[in-house]
């Protein structure tokens, strides 16, 4: 029971999400996340003002019940299967987002800093939350694919624009935690 | 209920991640600064496992629920458009930690807030719905 009570290990979490790919084809359909994204937007009218969401999203309604089945799964993990050990980072991690004005780093999932109440409703930390979703969101739309799809789906199918999506990836997540992060904290 | 399934995959899926800390905002944070091997270890299994998968599948080892052969879209050609919108996406993805499938499990863990990212990531897709007929590809 400790084993499942504790973090999971890579190399056992690795090979699980690979499983998730893996029984998703399995039933016909693919992996990918950020599809769910362009699916609401057709729900909520959108096929108005582009052709791009002009689609019978009932189609997708599989992945909007994946999403679904996601939201209970992370209420599951933290209130029946976790024992709050907190997130065992690299010392120099922490210490580093110490002097950035992020306390307590690994006690919680995200930095309350970001993300509780009071960030929410500041003007800084709102604008931090809605530009975050907005380049995931189009980011993920223009490269065709997120995480699910080109890192673990497109790159196991040995794709060439899903290793180009990735480098992007990496890129800019790399620019965003070196360079912009001492900037924006 | 032919639902299900894809209920049931979904509730893996987020356990998955919450016990593996791919959802923890500091794991993406330690990983683009080099600092952890633990999301390196993580997407380096998912991808040599799924490409394991992949080729046996390919040789016709495993077949789909209804017996047909498993086969992963192929992409598009291009470059621009990978280039360019992963890097935005990198962007945001490092800011608030998470991909568009963390959001909705970090929602389910109590992390009310990720609603807010959540509807400015529909926006995004939005946007970028209005504006494809004018970037490159």
């Amino acid at each position: 029971m400790e084993l499942i009570l504790n973090p999971w290990p890579w190399y056992i979490s690795g090979p699980l999400i690979a499983l998730i790919m893996a029984l998703l084809l399995y039933f016909g359909k693919t992996f990918g996340m950020s599809s769910n994204l362009r699916t609401m937007c057709a729900i909520g009218g959108a096929g108005k003002y582009s052709n791009f969401f002009k689609m019978n999203w009932r189609d997708y309604s599989w992945n909007l019940i994946v999403v679904f089945g996601a939201i209970i799964g992370g209420f599951i993990a933290v209130q029946f299967l976790s024992n709050g050990s907190g997130t065992n980072l690299n010392p120099t991690t922490i210490s580093e987002l110490e002097t950035l004005g992020f306390l307590n780093a690994g006690k919680t999932l995200v930095p309350n800093e970001l993300f509780n109440l009071d960030a929410m409703l500041s003007l800084k930390g709102l604008s931090l939350l809605i530009i975050g979703g907005l380049l995931v969101g189009f980011g993920t739309r223009y490269a065709g694919g997120c995480t699910s799809g080109h890192a673990i789906t497109g790159l196991s199918s040995l794709q060439r624009p899903s290793l180009i999506a990735v480098i992007g990836f990496f890129i800019g997540g790399l620019v965003m935690a070196n360079l912009l992060f001492p900037i924006i904290f | 209920m032919k639902f299900l399934k894809f209920l049931l995959v979904g509730i893996v899926f987020g356990i998955v991640l919450v016990k593996s800390e791919a959802v923890s905002w500091y794991r993406i944070y330690e990983m683009f600064r080099f600092q952890s091997f633990h999301m390196y270890g993580i997407i380096g299994t998912a991808i040599a496992s799924g490409i394991i998968f992949l080729q046996l599948s390919k040789r016709g080892y495993i077949k789909s629920l209804n017996g047909a052969e498993i086969y992963v879209e192929k992409k598009e050609r291009g470059f621009t458009r990978y280039i360019v919108g992963g890097t935005i996406f990198g962007l945001g993805w490092a800011m608030i930690g998470a991909c568009p499938g963390p959001m909705y499990i970090l929602l389910g863990t109590g992390v009310y807030s990720m609603l807010i990212v959540i509807a400015a990531a529909i926006v995004g897709t939005f946007i970028y719905g209005i504006l494809k007929e004018k970037l490159p590809h």
